[in-house]
């Protein structure tokens, strides 16, 4: 079933990480299995923030040896960070296998991302100026947490509830999915795709790779596409109204904007209120009343509609 | 149980001006059979008698308890506050009552009832009043997908928007939108009317059997089987009788309004209101 959220403030920044976590905690019952936040901080123009781990949780808990092997990927995820020229500025473990690090780089990000997951085990969850990406199984309450997300100052951010359908329960399959190799730009996502791995094959032709098998995955990779081509992310999400096959309700943001597509047949869930400096928008419109408990005007998008808010 | 004959009394409301024809339709509902109105063990209520509680801390099920419990106790108006968007209020309701929420409903809200008059200040979740029998369900902002799935019978309306697939199924009542609804409204309908004050999305009353389609605004496209029809006066006395029961219209009048019926007839198929053949359903 799965569940998502988002939300966008207008011209001021707040605690969304405490918003998102509330949010995506009412949506608990539509997905128990992992919860994922994309988070978007103040965009630091000289420097990059990465979220990656160097293991999957329940390979961190019974692993043979992995304490050891975990520090090893961290040490060559370091090791190939000096290699490039990037500088650390700051690197902070959020558990023993996740971890967030800001450095200074100017150089080619998809090289530098397709070197550092090279490494065997280690996968990139987030690389921007804005973008901060963390999930993990169990729900919100427990992912935020776990990452302490309470206090996280932003403008907006988007999140999932995830129930396993398609792929394995674990962080990879997790949503959201940051659109590889572009900076800030990530994807939750509520359906089914039927033209996954046609689409998926054509797109690994192009160049593009895949961290997962979950359907979810071909549309944070297929809007990263439309972008490496030039277009724009409205128009890139319009036009996957047509080519993507299925039913879906998504959402996209990037360092300043938020958007929304519904598939033609609107088949999955999607509640907005909007407002002139906040608008909010979940599954169900439990989630928007976890953080407006009082009376307000919410309404469902309709088929085949794109909308695209500013921070 | 009465025959069918042209004599009825209800044609002569007005309640049905289709044709007939098929094998079951000898069959009619009499009101004179009082033991069929009311269901065993419905709670007998007095709408004078009114109660109010507050739903901001209580789950779907303490609040649905609630409901039942002052029926129980002889409520027949009952008001809750702070509904809080929870899903599935309201519902298996199998006797007259007057419920009020103050707020709005999740999922599923006002499913399964047969004869309560329900009036919801806010907005309503996907598959409002699903399977509703009889009564009348008020919305008054706006409605997700699937409004007045499978409907029966009653009055459905909702004073705002409403999402996709409203009234898909549906087998009788009326379901009125004030504003606009989206594509594949009247999927499958089978009977009943459905008014649309506003816009209707595309594939509208596809692969429809019967009922008829009233839309004010514009049609983005009609489905398989469904057919433009001329408008009549009794569809105009009956629109302009029945919108202003709750106070809405079409922008643009109802005479300017267009009438969507089947246009492929089904043979063993009947198309006689909920009402008249409740038994054989």
């Amino acid at each position: 079933m799965c569940g998502i959220a988002g939300l966008i403030h207008r011209g001021k920044t707040t605690d969304i990480g405490s918003e998102l976590t509330a949010m995506l905690q009412a949506l608990k019952h539509r997905g128990p299995d992992s919860t994922g936040f994309a988070l978007y901080g103040p965009a630091q123009a000289e420097r990059q923030v990465m979220r990656f781990k160097v293991a999957e949780q329940e390979e961190a808990r019974k692993g043979f040896d992995i304490q050891a092997k975990m520090r090893e990927r961290k040490a060559a995820v370091d090791d190939r960070l000096a290699e490039l020229g990037a500088e650390i500025v700051e690197e902070e473990p959020a558990t023993d296998y996740a971890f967030r690090m800001t450095f200074g780089y100017d150089g080619d990000l998809r090289r530098l991302a397709d070197y550092i997951e090279d490494i065997d085990g280690v996968e990139i969850l987030s690389l921007g100026h804005a973008l901060e990406l963390i999930k993990d199984l169990g729900d919100a309450g427990t992912v935020a947490g776990q990452y302490k997300l309470g206090g996280f100052a932003g403008t907006h951010g988007i999140g999932h509830t995830r129930m396993a359908t398609e792929s394995d329960v674990d962080i990879r399959s997790a949503h959201p999915y940051w659109a590889y190799p572009f900076d800030d730009v990530s994807v939750v996502h509520n359906g089914q795709l039927t033209n996954y791995w046609g689409s998926r094959r054509a797109l690994e032709r192009r160049g593009h790779r895949f961290m997962s098998n979950c359907d979810s995955e071909l549309i944070a990779v297929y809007i990263a596409d439309q972008i490496d081509q030039g277009s724009d992310l409205e128009s890139a999400m319009r036009r996957s109204i047509d080519e993507l096959d299925g039913v879906f309700t998504y959402l996209v943001a990037t360092s300043d904007s938020l958007g929304m597509a519904k598939d033609v047949m609107a088949a999955k869930p999607m509640v907005l209120y909007e407002s002139d400096d906040f608008i909010a928008m979940a599954s169900e419109e439990v989630a928007i009343r976890s953080i407006f408990p009082h009376e307000i005007d919410t309404f469902d998008p309709y088929e085949g509609e794109v909308r695209v808010w500013q921070s | 149980m009465a025959e069918l004959n042209e004599e009825h009394a209800s044609h002569r409301m007005g309640m049905h001006t289709e044709q007939l024809a098929g094998r079951t339709q000898q069959v009619f509902f009499d009101a004179e059979e009082g033991d069929n109105l009311v269901y065993p063990n419905a709670p007998d209520v007095d709408f004078n008698k009114r109660a109010e509680f507050d739903a901001a801390d209580l789950d779907t099920p303490a609040i649905n308890k609630q409901i039942r419990e002052l029926m129980e106790s002889g409520h027949g108006t009952i008001v809750v506050h702070n509904p809080g968007a929870k899903h599935s209020l309201g519902v298996g309701i199998l006797n007259r009552l007057q419920l009020y929420f103050e707020g709005s409903l999740g999922y599923f809200g006002c499913g399964l009832i047969d004869g309560p008059n329900i009036r919801v200040k806010g907005r309503v979740g996907w598959s409002c009043a699903e399977n509703m029998m009889a009564g009348t369900v008020v919305i008054e902002k706006n409605a997700g997908s699937t409004f007045g799935a499978a409907i029966r019978g009653g009055d459905l309306v909702c004073k705002g928007d409403v999402g996709s697939r409203t009234g898909i199924d549906q087998k009788g009542g009326t379901i009125i939108v004030g504003g606009r609804t989206g594509a594949f409204s009247g999927f499958m309908m089978q009977r009943g009317r459905m008014v649309v004050c506003g816009d209707a999305g595309d594939n509208l009353g596809d692969s429809m059997y019967d009922g008829t389609i009233f839309v004010g605004g514009k049609i983005a496209s009609l489905g398989v089987d469904a057919v433009e029809a001329e408008l009549t006066d009794l569809d105009v006395a009956w629109l302009e009788r029945k919108l202003g029961l709750y106070g809405v219209e079409p922008a643009n009048g109802v005479r300017n309004m267009t009438k969507i019926v089947a246009g492929k007839q089904l043979w063993n198929y009947d198309n006689l209101e909920p009402a008249e053949k409740k038994l054989v359903l």
